[in-house]
């Protein structure tokens, strides 16, 4: 039986770093990542993400790191 | 002209401009940018001569300012760097004078003062820049400043020049005028390898535990120099011991002093002067640069007559030794003071002097000189 | 085509000084990550790196790089870089600018640099303002833009300074925006891998004064806009000057090898210590 291996990705968004400028939020073209209530970037659809890391090369404050989570399916 | 990489000791005709190259080569200065100025032009053509011969590097950067930039570079590389000038190069200079004073850079910058203000006379002498070699720049910092007599002294005195600039980490102004730069004389020249060189010292704790701007006991912090693996900032922002910026009041005021400390508290090391006849001086002459030949002359001839009148020639313009001069003017009846400027450090001495002793000024600012016989009738005038 | 060109970029950073004084959404942090990516990619040694920035936001940028790095008079940073440059041609220089400390009181080191063609990286972080006082105009300021020094709208007329860069004889000339991040990464690799002056703007926006004084809305708003106006440089060749008028111009535009300065001085070194007279 063989085994599929489908990629995931995992975003966090350094609370710390996040300034909130939504530059994230806008550039995904997932709508992967919202602001919150504090006005800080979080993850909202994290199965839509496909690793384009638009939102790691935008984010002007190193504050989101995209990981790669690999899964059996 | 002697090759001035291979010269002996015998006896020899030398300019001034020759000289000060020719010690700075002998001190281990290996990169030189500056701008062509008159009068001290003749230092830039040198150092393109010279410095390539000896594994040096020379450039002409497109203005002072740039120039000065490119020495505090050069010396934060681990080079010993020097720029020549004079008065409205100078005054370009100064921002970054600045810098390079508050981030402890050590450089040599050689003024050959010339008659200003602005674009003045090029060719005539002066002593006009001698407050503005301490208070050139803005704020507050510490500046060493030295002024030869001779081109013999010239070239010693550079020398000394750069090992105070590595001791101290911190910017020396070489304040010579038009008169000694372009003076030729004949000089007997020490063998170089007598003279002891002074080098900036290095950092013994590893990178990640040593602190760039941290002062040791000397007050002097020992600063790496880029490409030896420290990773360290400098900033001319008010920083720590750590090289970023800061705004702790306690820190910024403790780190500002500092400047001025670390060359006061060694007053000592730094000072300079020649004196004569102190013993039984009854007039003072205080002069220094190109006019302390003529007021050698003055009170020789004055001497002769009998006069009782002594000589005071400070070598170190900057910081001034106070202690040393207020005893070498204790009991004077006057002192004069002949400048080719009006009156920059006549101020300083009747700051010194507080009262006890009058200060005559001689002054000139025509572009000529003074010659010891003027000198001489303001002697006999207060005498 | 995951996480393609995915650089871990805190590990260049001075972490404790993080995060970045800088507005949120300016452009500067992308460019500085950008960068970072570049030096990555192109295996710069990092005890022979040296980043050397003037005055305004983008000098703060030398702050954060953990390499030697120093933070100069404003509008002289090029003029310090040359002296350490040359002083020991091993080192590895990058420069950061802006447009006011490159192209206002900076503008004739700009020149020399480039026409020394020099081994340093010019970094022109251009936000068409003066961010770090406030928001006064400068000489890259859109005519009829309105800034603090500008209430009446700009009067001055902006220049194109990677023509001027060019001109007086870089080897490598480049634009980009903060949109453009991928292409920015790889034209700031070009330069770094460049043996001369290497110089690449790259036009990013400004939210918090040129932004809100010219009613530009939010950063990604601003960033949507430099990709509307951007036109790469194989398509601008085509166009008028009418056709070209507000619109930026991207990609690498110039790339013409010749000897960089610090070696060819040591050919002077050569023939001086080889030849007596």
């Amino acid at each position: 039986m063989a085994a599929t291996i489908s990629a995931a990705f995992q975003v966090r968004v350094n609370q710390t770093y996040c300034k909130g400028c939504e530059i994230c939020v806008q550039a995904c073209p997932r709508g992967v990542l919202a602001l919150n209530d504090l006005r800080k970037a979080e993850v909202r659809r994290p199965e839509a993400c496909t690793g384009c890391l638009s939102c790691e090369i935008y984010c002007p404050d190193v504050a989101i790191h995209v990981e790669e989570v690999a899964f059996h399916g | 002209m002697a090759d001035l990489l291979a010269l002996g000791q015998e006896r020899q005709l030398m300019q001034g401009n020759e000289a000060i190259v020719a010690g700075a080569l002998a001190a281990g200065m290996r990169f030189y940018a500056g701008y062509p100025i008159t009068p001290s032009t003749e230092i830039a053509e040198l150092c393109s001569e010279y410095l390539p011969r000896c594994g040096g590097r020379f450039i002409q950067m497109e203005d002072e300012i740039a120039s000065m930039a490119a020495v505090v570079g050069a010396s934060l590389a681990g080079t010993k760097a020097m720029t020549a000038t004079s008065g409205p190069g100078f005054s370009l200079k100064q921002e970054n004078l600045g810098f390079a004073a508050y981030n402890e850079v050590p450089c040599v910058v050689v003024d050959v003062q010339r008659m200003g203000p602005a674009t003045g006379l090029a060719t005539s002498p002066s002593q006009g820049d001698m407050i503005q070699a301490r208070r050139g720049s803005h704020g507050e910092y510490g500046i060493i400043a030295l002024t030869p007599s001779s081109v013999g002294e010239a070239y010693r005195l550079i020398i000394q020049a750069f090992n105070l600039a590595e001791r101290f980490r911190v910017p020396v102004v070489f304040l010579t005028d038009e008169i000694i730069g372009h003076l030729r004389e004949a000089v007997t020249l020490p063998d170089p390898g007598s003279i002891p060189i002074i080098n900036r010292a290095k950092p013994t704790a590893p990178p990640r535990e040593h602190r760039p701007f941290k002062p040791g006991a000397d007050g002097v912090p020992v600063v790496p120099n880029y490409g030896d693996g420290y990773r360290f900032h400098v900033t001319g922002m008010i920083h720590g011991e750590d090289g970023f910026p800061t705004s702790n009041p306690d820190v910024v005021e403790r780190n500002v002093r500092r400047l001025v400390t670390k060359l006061t508290d060694h007053i000592d090391e730094i000072y300079q002067a020649e004196t004569r006849h102190l013993e039984d001086a009854e007039v003072l002459v205080y002069a220094y640069g190109g006019t302390a030949r003529s007021a050698q002359r003055a009170v020789r001839l004055a001497r002769e007559k009998g006069l009782k009148v002594g000589f005071y020639r400070p070598v170190t313009i900057w910081p001034m030794h106070d202690d040393h001069l207020r005893q070498a003017l204790a009991g004077r009846r006057a002192v004069v003071v002949p400048e080719l400027n009006l009156g920059q450090m006549a101020g300083e001495v009747e700051r010194v002097a507080r009262g006890a002793c009058p200060v005559h000024r001689v002054n000139k600012v025509s572009g000529g000189i003074l010659t010891p016989e003027e000198i001489l009738a303001a002697i006999e005038e207060v005498y | 085509m995951a996480l393609t060109g995915k650089v871990d970029v805190e590990q260049y950073l001075r972490r404790d000084r993080l995060p970045y004084m800088w507005c949120p959404g300016c452009g500067h942090g992308i460019i500085l990550n950008a960068l970072i990516r570049a030096i990555h990619q192109a295996g710069i040694e990092r005890d022979k790196l040296v980043v050397v920035s003037g005055i305004g936001c983008s000098g703060r940028a030398s702050t954060y790089l953990d390499c030697d790095t120093l933070h100069t008079t404003h509008g002289r940073a090029l003029a310090f870089a040359t002296g350490i440059k040359l002083a020991n041609p091993e080192l590895h220089l990058i420069v950061l600018t802006g447009d006011g400390d490159a192209a206002a009181i900076g503008g004739n080191h700009l020149i020399h640099a480039a026409r020394r063609n020099i081994g340093i990286t010019c970094i022109c972080m251009n936000n068409n303002i003066y961010g770090m006082t406030s928001g006064q105009y400068s000489p890259e300021t859109p005519e009829g833009a309105y800034a603090t020094t500008a209430p009446y709208g700009n009067i001055d007329h902006p220049f194109d300074l990677c023509a001027l860069v060019q001109a007086a004889g870089a080897s490598y000339v480049a634009r980009s925006t903060t949109y453009h991040a991928r292409a920015m990464e790889k034209l700031m690799l070009k330069g770094l891998q460049n043996d001369g002056f290497s110089f690449i703007e790259v036009v990013e926006q400004c939210p918090t004064y040129f932004g809100r004084k010219n009613k530009l809305g939010e950063p990604f708003d601003m960033m949507r806009l430099l990709k509307e106006r951007a036109v790469p440089a194989s398509k601008a060749a085509a166009m008028t000057p009418e056709e070209l008028a507000g619109r930026i111009v991207v990609g690498e535009l110039h790339h013409q090898p010749r000897m960089e300065y610090t070696k060819a001085y040591d050919q002077v070194i050569a023939r001086a210590m080889g030849g007596a007279e």
